[in-house]
Parts: C-alpha cells; sequence; structure tokens
C-alpha cells in the first residue's frame, strides 16, 4: 500500500489502506462474513451428506419400484365405459368380495423382463407373529425367491450371518435383521413360531441375519422361501408385489407411470414411497439457507457498519480526492471494492473455516448402542462438494457487495465544496 | 513584481454568480468578470465572507455558478458533466488548501503519485523520477519515505504544493495556502507560486488576508460581498 505506492491499481490501494487503517473493525466483519461461509459448507456438507447417505442406502435396500395388489382409483363401471359420453351416474356400488393378490402376476413379469435395464422379482408380503419362548414380535414376511431377489435388493450384501440362498436348502428358514432377532432374543439356528392372520401356524428357524441399517428392514422384516410364504399365508400361488430393480435409477417414477398404465395395478417408485422424507429434506435444505442467510445478514451489516465509519472518518479525503480529480465513480468504485475485499478475504477464511469443521465432523464417531431411528449409523455422513465452497463465497461477496453500496454512494456524491469549507 | 510576458488566458470567468438555495437565499458571488493569464499569479483578497473561496472553487470547477460560465483555455465548462469537470481538474488544475489534506496513510511520496496514477500518463518508474522531481525542488527529497504525520507543517504544506503540481497543470488554486504557517514558511510557500509563475508559465490564483503577501504577486482582485471591487 502506501509503502510500495505503485504495487496495486489505485482504487485498490487506497480501499485497502482504508480497510487496514481500521484493523478491529476491519476483523469483526471479515470473521462475520468467514463464519458465516464457514457454517454454511460444515451445515451443507452435513445435511446433503445424509441426503444422499440416505437416497444411496433407500435405494440399495429396498426395491425401486414397488407393483402391489393395490388400485389408485377404484374399477370403472361397465356402464361409464359403456356410454363414455353419456349422462351416466353409478351410485351404491358395492364391489365384489375378491381374491386379493396379483393377478396374472407372472405374465406381468414375463413382460416387464422384456423391459431393458429392468430386473424383476415376485413376493408375498404379509403380517406374521414371530414367537421365541415368551417373547412375540410382529413383523411383515416376505416369501422370496431367493435368486431372483439377489437381483433386485442388496440385501445379500447385508448379511452378517447365513445367506439368502440358504433358504432354498433349508425350506423352513427364515432370514430376518439383526434388531429383530435381538428383540426376539434369537439367533441362528434357532427355532421360532410363525403365526399368520389366516391361523396357520408353523415352526421356522433362523438361517440368516442381516443389518441394513434401515431401522424398517432390520426391526421389522423377515424373509422366507416364496412357496413357503404362500402356505403360512394360506394364499397359494399368490404374490401381492412386483418388485423391480432399474438400471437407471433417476428413471424410476417414469417407469412405474408406464407400468401403472400399463397393468393398472399401483407401481410406487422409490422416490415416492420416500416423499415424505423428500418434502422434510426440502424443508431442512430451506431451514439451512435461512440459517447461513441470517448470519450473512449479521454480517452484512457489520461490513455496512465498517464502511460507514470509513465514509464518516474519511470525508475530507473524499474531498480531497475529488479536488484532485477523482469522479463519483472512482469514489464509488473504492469503497466497494472495501466491501468485496471484505467479502472475498471472509469467503477464504470461511472456507478455511468450513474445511476445519467438516473434518472435525468426519472424525466424530456415535456410540448408539443400536438405538432408534430410520437410518442407523455411528458417524456423520459428510457430502464433500466445491459447489458448497462457491455458493458459500457467493452469499459472502453479495452480501459484503450490496452492505458496501449505500456507503459506496453516500461517499461518491458528497459534496467536496461543503467539507473543504467545513474543515476551513 | 513585473507582469508575466506570456498573455494567453487560462481560465475567463464571464457573468459569474453562484446562489446558496434555501428559505433565504445567500448569494456568494455575483456576476464576476475575470481572466487569468498564462504565468500569471493574482491574489484575491477581501474581507471575511467575501466570497474569495467560492469564487476559487468555481474558477476550479469545484463547485458551479449559478449563472454566467468557466472558460478554462478557450474551452466553456457551462455544458460539461461531472466525469468531464474531475478529468479538467486531475489534468489542468491543482489545488492547495489552508490544511493540507494530504492522505495520512500514504507516504509523503505516495501522496505527489496519487494524481499522477489517476491520470496514468506516464509509466510507474517516470511517475516515480516525476515526484521524486518534485520534492526535490520543494527540498523535500529526503522526507519521500515519510508520512505526513512526520512532517512540520510547512513541509506538508509543500508536499501539498509537490501534489497540486503532479500532473502539470495550467493553473494552480490556492486558498489560504499560508494560513497556518509561520512567517518564514508562509514566504517559501509564495516564493514556490512566484517562481513556478515564472519560470513554467503556471497560473497561480491563491486566497490571503496577508496584504503583505498578496503585495507580492501580479495582481489583487479584490472582493467585497461577493462582487469585484478591485481588479489590479
Amino acid at each position: 500500500m502506501a509503502v510500495l505506492p505503485i504495487a496495486l491499481p489505485l482504487h485498490m490501494d487506497v480501499a485497502l489502506t482504508h480497510l487496514l487503517g481500521r484493523k478491529r473493525q476491519t476483523l469483526v466483519s471479515v470473521t462475520g462474513a468467514a463464519l458465516g461461509v464457514g457454517f454454511f459448507i460444515a451445515m451443507a456438507a452435513l445435511m446433503q451428506g445424509f441426503q444422499t447417505f440416505f437416497i444411496a442406502t433407500v435405494v440399495d435396500v429396498a426395491p425401486h419400484i414397488t407393483i402391489s395388489d393395490e388400485f389408485r382409483e377404484p374399477a370403472r363401471q361397465p356402464a361409464l365405459t359403456a356410454f363414455p359420453d353419456g349422462a351416466v351416474a353409478v351410485r351404491g356400488v358395492k364391489p365384489q368380495d375378491e381374491r386379493r393378490g396379483i393377478k396374472r402376476g407372472f405374465a406381468i413379469i414375463d413382460a416387464l423382463e422384456e423391459m431393458p435395464g429392468v430386473v424383476v422379482a415376485p413376493s408375498l408380503q404379509g403380517q406374521v407373529f414371530l414367537r421365541y419362548g415368551a417373547t412375540e414380535r410382529n413383523a411383515a414376511l416376505v416369501g422370496i425367491d431367493p435368486r431372483r431377489e439377489l437381483r433386485i435388493t442388496r440385501l445379500e450384501q447385508d448379511m452378517v450371518a447365513g445367506s439368502l440362498l440358504d433358504l432354498e436348502t433349508r425350506p423352513d428358514g427364515v432370514v430376518m435383521g439383526v434388531a429383530l432377532a435381538r428383540r426376539l432374543g434369537a439367533a441362528v439356528g434357532d427355532r421360532l413360531t410363525a403365526i399368520s392372520p389366516a391361523g396357520v401356524l408353523r415352526q421356522v428357524t433362523v438361517v440368516g441375519l442381516y443389518r441394513t441399517g434401515v431401522t424398517a428392514f432390520d426391526d421389522g422384516m423377515a424373509f422366507m422361501l416364496l412357496k413357503q410364504a404362500q402356505i403360512l399365508q394360506d394364499r397359494a400361488n399368490v404374490i401381492n408385489r412386483i418388485r423391480v430393480r432399474l438400471a437407471d435409477v433417476d428413471s424410476a417414477r417414469a417407469i412405474a407411470a408406464r407400468i401403472e398404465a400399463r397393468f393398472a395395478y399401483k407401481a410406487e417408485s422409490w422416490q415416492e414411497a420416500n416423499e415424505g422424507i423428500f418434502n422434510a429434506f426440502v424443508i431442512q435444505n430451506a431451514i439451512m439457507y435461512s440459517t447461513v442467510g441470517a448470519i450473512m445478514v449479521v454480517a452484512a451489516f457489520g461490513i455496512f457498519n465498517i464502511i460507514s465509519t470509513v465514509v464518516f472518518e474519511k470525508s475530507r479525503d473524499i474531498a480531497i480526492l475529488k479536488s484532485l480529480g477523482f469522479a463519483e465513480r472512482d469514489i464509488r468504485r473504492i469503497f466497494l471494492i472495501e466491501g468485496v475485499l471484505v467479502g472475498v478475504v471472509g469467503a477464504l477464511l470461511g472456507w478455511a473455516i468450513g474445511y476445519a469443521l467438516v473434518s472435525a465432523l468426519a472424525s466424530v464417531r456415535f456410540d448408539l448402542g443400536g438405538g432408534q431411528g430410520a437410518i442407523q449409523n455411528d458417524r456423520f455422513y459428510l457430502s464433500y462438494s466445491i459447489i458448497h465452497y462457491l455458493i458459500g463465497a457467493a452469499f459472502s461477496i453479495t452480501a459484503a457487495s450490496f452492505a458496501a453500496w449505500l456507503p459506496a454512494r453516500r461517499a461518491a456524491r458528497l459534496n467536496p465544496v461543503e467539507i473543504i469549507r467545513g474543515a476551513a | 513584481m513585473n507582469a508575466p510576458l506570456v498573455e494567453a488566458p487560462i481560465v475567463e470567468a464571464r457573468g459569474l454568480t453562484r446562489v446558496l438555495p434555501g428559505a433565504v437565499p445567500v448569494t456568494l458571488v455575483r456576476d464576476i468578470d475575470l481572466t487569468i493569464a498564462a504565468g500569471e499569479f493574482v491574489a484575491i483578497t477581501g474581507p471575511s465572507g467575501s466570497g474569495k473561496s467560492s469564487l476559487l472553487y468555481l474558477l476550479g470547477l469545484l463547485d458551479r455558478p449559478t449563472a454566467g460560465s468557466v472558460w478554462l483555455e478557450g474551452r466553456d465548462t457551462a455544458s460539461l458533466g461531472a466525469a468531464e469537470l474531475a478529468t479538467l481538474r486531475l489534468a489542468r488544475l491543482g489545488f492547495v488548501f489552508q490544511f493540507h489534506f494530504l492522505l495520512p496513510e500514504f507516504t509523503v511520496l505516495g501522496n505527489v503519485l496519487i494524481p499522477m496514477r489517476k491520470l496514468a500518463a506516464l509509466p510507474d518508474r517516470a511517475m516515480r523520477a516525476r515526484a521524486m522531481e518534485l520534492l526535490g525542488r520543494l527540498g523535500l527529497a529526503d522526507q519521500a519515505g515519510k508520512r505526513p504525520d512526520q512532517l512540520s507543517g510547512g513541509q506538508r504544506q509543500r508536499v501539498a504544493i509537490a501534489r497540486a503540481l503532479a500532473n502539470g497543470p495550467r493553473l494552480i488554486l490556492a486558498d489560504e495556502p499560508t494560513g497556518n504557517l509561520d512567517t518564514r514558511n508562509a514566504q517559501a510557500v509564495f516564493d514556490i507560486f512566484a517562481s513556478l509563475a515564472r519560470e513554467s508559465g503556471t497560473a497561480v490564483v491563491t486566497v490571503t488576508h496577508d496584504e503583505h503577501l498578496a503585495a507580492q504577486t501580479h495582481r489583487r482582485v479584490v472582493l467585497v460581498d461577493g462582487c469585484i471591487v478591485e481588479a489590479g
């Protein structure tokens, strides 16, 4: 700056001189902006990291599309079909007491498997009571074809004991989540009693345990051979779920709509199944941006304060610069540069703070002791993205520029004659 | 003092009037006609509140007249915008005030360089050389690295003069430049102005209350109540 007069462009030189002349205030302003950027980076890493982890877990564990034996709309009455343009009103319809299940399920499976990038598995899902000694737990029992199941979920990778394929060699076998087994007090090899709502009672043997990290799976589901499940539920040859895995996960919503349009059965994509959680994510992101916005507003007030103070204190310098031939735009530029400098230095410092916070969060481990929650983990899942850093910097520089604009404009409009007269 | 040989007008005031608006308008200067030639050293004198500084600010394009116009080197400045006036001030005019108004955070050299850096007509090395040459002429070469608060009052005012001369102005406007100086320093400042007018043809217009110093100029313009009552 002043020691090396020509080292920097003149406007920058004067701006830097002003800021360095008020080191403490400048430091406070820069720190405010830096904390805003740093917290934003940490919060964004935390929230997006969890969201990405959640989605990856859900996508890995659950099928991408689940076709069930339900319809979104009541069955269309023949009279309405026969007279599409007529004034037909149907009232008091009593639905037929139909046997539940997907009709022509295996024909649908064959048709779906014709589609490229689509893998399909049938299943029968129903509630059962599992009893082991005096302990009884309610669970969703899914009857599966193990070999097909391997193709549509990654459950096999989550097995901590046994294998899904063990179901093929043990017709009475059942595979369940570790949390469910723990609640029952059962381990691999233990024989349980399964009781279906149809009143069928069978002895089953635990042949495998899995841990996905998703509580709904680990604590509330069990798997057995499809044929055995049909016997237990007293629903011979019935399937009520067709589960689909896609090569392109993001196309699930569109393909589900096509399946539903073709076969009428409700086809629910993984996005639809988790819509409530995704809506919560949107709210979570809004809260994050609001919080960071609030921090940046406070920081902006700090920047406004320092630049206003400099304008007030340096009004004589501004007058003399104008008398020397500085135009309004030059004066405005000097004070805008001051704001941008605070914003840029705040952003750079904020990047360091953000990186340090994210690194610290990454090293944290929890001991939840197999506790509750939709997703179980022992650490923060963090997203490392350059985008967070860029958004944080944009926040800081924009807020600082806005904060500097008003005092810069006021400085540019100062009348040098009034100031020089006042000083004389 | 002998009148200058060069007679080309540097600045002309034609029917210059400045009224401060307000509930009770205040007339600062009224219907001033004045021509300053190149190389001329002119003192504006008069009682306090007579409009001396106001006339100086109008001639220096820092203020705009309510009526009349200022012609600088044969060019009417009435129609020029604020940015164009700023450019003229930068390249053609130099100001010296009663207070030095040096930027306190910059060194002596840094202060003198500011107008040159703004004009950017010379490469860095040439700017430094010219600034050092100006400081040397004013006896401040050994003070170049100091800050203004390390200088005496007379030295500061000489730095302000060096800064005013940085871009080789055609007209120096000084508003009571000796007001805060002792007799010896005041005389030194006037000697600098006189030599500038004599040697480089720079016109110098200075406001002063000091009759002794005013007598050393080529011409005295006396203002009373915003009007010229004597034009030397």
